[in-house]
């Protein structure tokens, strides 16, 4: 089972605002992409060359935001009410 | 806005405790929670140990959701083919000690929201906390979008990804090495089918944890919890190994379900739900300042996870903090003193349990953890033994001890395991 068919069996309040932000100049140099592997909701892919975030099925785990040392990623957390809502945990 | 004797950030454990006792005791007290709902943004493997709980919800079991209790605990190394087993069960009859309870986090975080709230306190869910209200240096309150909500003191149980911490300035950005990774599945499967693969009488449950192989020899593990009719599956890797090896946890995941020793307790499950979070495994040499002017920080946030190899706790940490953090506040209230000079109390509080003081025992217990030897060449070494004793292809055998000396052969030298066994005392 791919993990975006595993994601659409969660709960999610999605929001029109996206929470997550990477910059495009600082992925584009960036060789490892690190977030490609770390992510495990899988919401970094690359997109027309260049790494996007889809917010959509973010986990909220928090463990981009402590793998990427190159200062690219912007984290906050969803607006409050927003986002994953885990019916079991 | 009015003001509040204190306000809590997050309706975890910790949360929730540090709310209970404060309006126990009569303070006017605000709990803010970001998710739709306490608990919407907590998973876990998991499992509850301890007293804590106990102690702020006397049996709390007999009212709140818990899945079942545990009575069997075993602790499996893995290769790719192989498992070997300790295998410990327990049916706690004479009623002596407090079991484990398996627990699922959505339905028993809000169970304890509400025992807050008829306590007296304000449940706030939905609400983002995104900066202080300061005063000089002192916090007197928190801002939520563009209000504010003024308090005497402020009570940081808003988790590992505390951004707020970080804000207050009691701590910098948690480090990728202090960090694992947790993914987990829940899987669906009729309480009989539990039952029988897992040899549970009624509501008895099984904690099934795995070294080896489910992490590919990363430091981490796999983890089987038996809720009432599902199971939690799940693996948990350090997450500077992840970046460094390159793996995805996520594919970890489906090998360890497809590890035969695994699979066959599972087989069947239909998915409810994917989860992952982070877990601060460092202990107290990632822990923050743990008060200041006006505020203090208590569970995940604060790095109060004990893991030692055979135990990881973090909720009967967060409690037990929740709970210290709550008196601190209601001596400060007492005095009307709300001063880092005040707030001490809370850290000697802590000091004076079981949360400081265990996770000064254990404080070598993260750094030894970090030897690939446990995760595998230990295994590896332990089931490849096994299948030399047991063993029986036509040839004559040979002396028990002398095939343990030949297991090892060419693994480890003699040096290495004396030197893992001395850190190992030492951590453990």
């Amino acid at each position: 089972m791919k993990v975006e068919d595993k994601l659409a069996l969660n709960k999610f309040e999605v929001d029109r605002e996206v929470h997550i932000r990477v910059d495009e100049q600082i992925c584009d140099r960036c060789e490892p992409k690190d977030c490609l592997y770390v992510c495990p909701a899988e919401c970094y892919v690359i997109r027309d060359g260049h790494v996007t975030f889809s917010y959509e099925g973010c986990l909220e785990c928090g463990s981009c935001r402590f793998s990427c040392d190159r200062g690219a990623i912007t984290w906050v957390n969803p607006r409050g009410g927003f986002g994953i809502c885990y019916q079991y945990g | 806005m009015e003001n509040f004797d204190a306000i809590v950030v997050g309706a975890g454990p910790a949360g929730c405790a540090a709310a209970y006792t404060m309006a126990k005791a009569g303070l006017n007290v605000l709990v803010l929670e970001r998710g739709k709902y306490a608990g919407a943004k907590n998973t876990w493997g998991g499992a509850l140990f301890g007293s804590a709980m106990n102690e702020v919800f006397p049996e709390f079991w007999k009212e709140a959701p818990v899945e079942r209790s545990v009575s069997r605990h075993a602790i499996s190394f893995l290769t790719k083919d192989a498992c070997l087993s300790v295998d410990y069960k327990d049916s706690h009859s004479d009623g002596s000690s407090t079991p484990g309870f398996i627990i699922l986090r959505a339905k028993f975080d809000q169970w304890m929201a509400g025992k807050v709230e008829k306590a007296g306190a304000i449940i706030a869910a939905g609400l983002e906390v995104d900066d202080f209200i300061r005063e000089g240096k002192a916090i007197r309150g928190v801002k939520v979008g563009g209000e504010e909500f003024p308090a005497n003191v402020v009570i940081l149980a808003d988790g590992v990804n505390s951004l707020l911490a970080v804000k207050a300035g009691l701590r910098g950005e948690f480090k990728a090495k202090d960090l694992k990774q947790g993914v987990k599945e829940v899987l669906r499967l009729p309480r009989e089918v539990i039952e029988d693969r897992f040899n549970l009488r009624g509501t008895d449950g099984a904690v099934m944890e795995f070294v080896g192989h489910c992490t590919l020899g990363l430091p981490g593990g796999g983890f089987i919890y038996t809720n009432l009719d599902s199971l939690s599956v799940g693996v948990v890797v350090q997450l500077s190994a992840l970046l460094e090896k390159r793996v995805k946890a996520s594919e970890l995941l489906e090998e360890f379900k497809a590890h035969p020793a695994v699979q066959s307790l599972i087989r069947g499950g239909e998915l409810l739900e994917y989860s992952a979070h982070l877990i601060p495994v460092s202990g107290i040499s990632m822990m923050p300042k743990l008060f200041a002017d006006g505020i203090m920080i208590t569970g995940d946030a604060a790095a109060m996870v004990l893991g030692t190899g055979l135990i990881l706790e973090g909720a009967n940490f967060a409690v037990a903090a929740g709970v210290a953090a709550g008196n601190a506040a209601i001596r400060a209230r007492e005095k009307n003193d709300y001063s880092s000079a005040a707030l001490q109390s809370y850290e000697q509080a802590l000091k004076d349990t079981f949360v400081l003081k265990d996770l000064n025992t254990f404080r070598e217990a993260p750094h030894f953890l970090e030897n690939e030897r446990i995760y595998n060449a230990y295994p590896q070494w332990a089931c490849d033994l096994m299948s030399r004793i047991f063993c029986s292809n036509g040839k004559p055998r040979k002396n028990t001890f002398q095939v343990v000396r030949e297991s090892m052969k060419g693994r480890f030298n003699i040096m290495q395991l004396f030197s893992d066994f001395m850190r190992a005392r030492r951590a453990m």
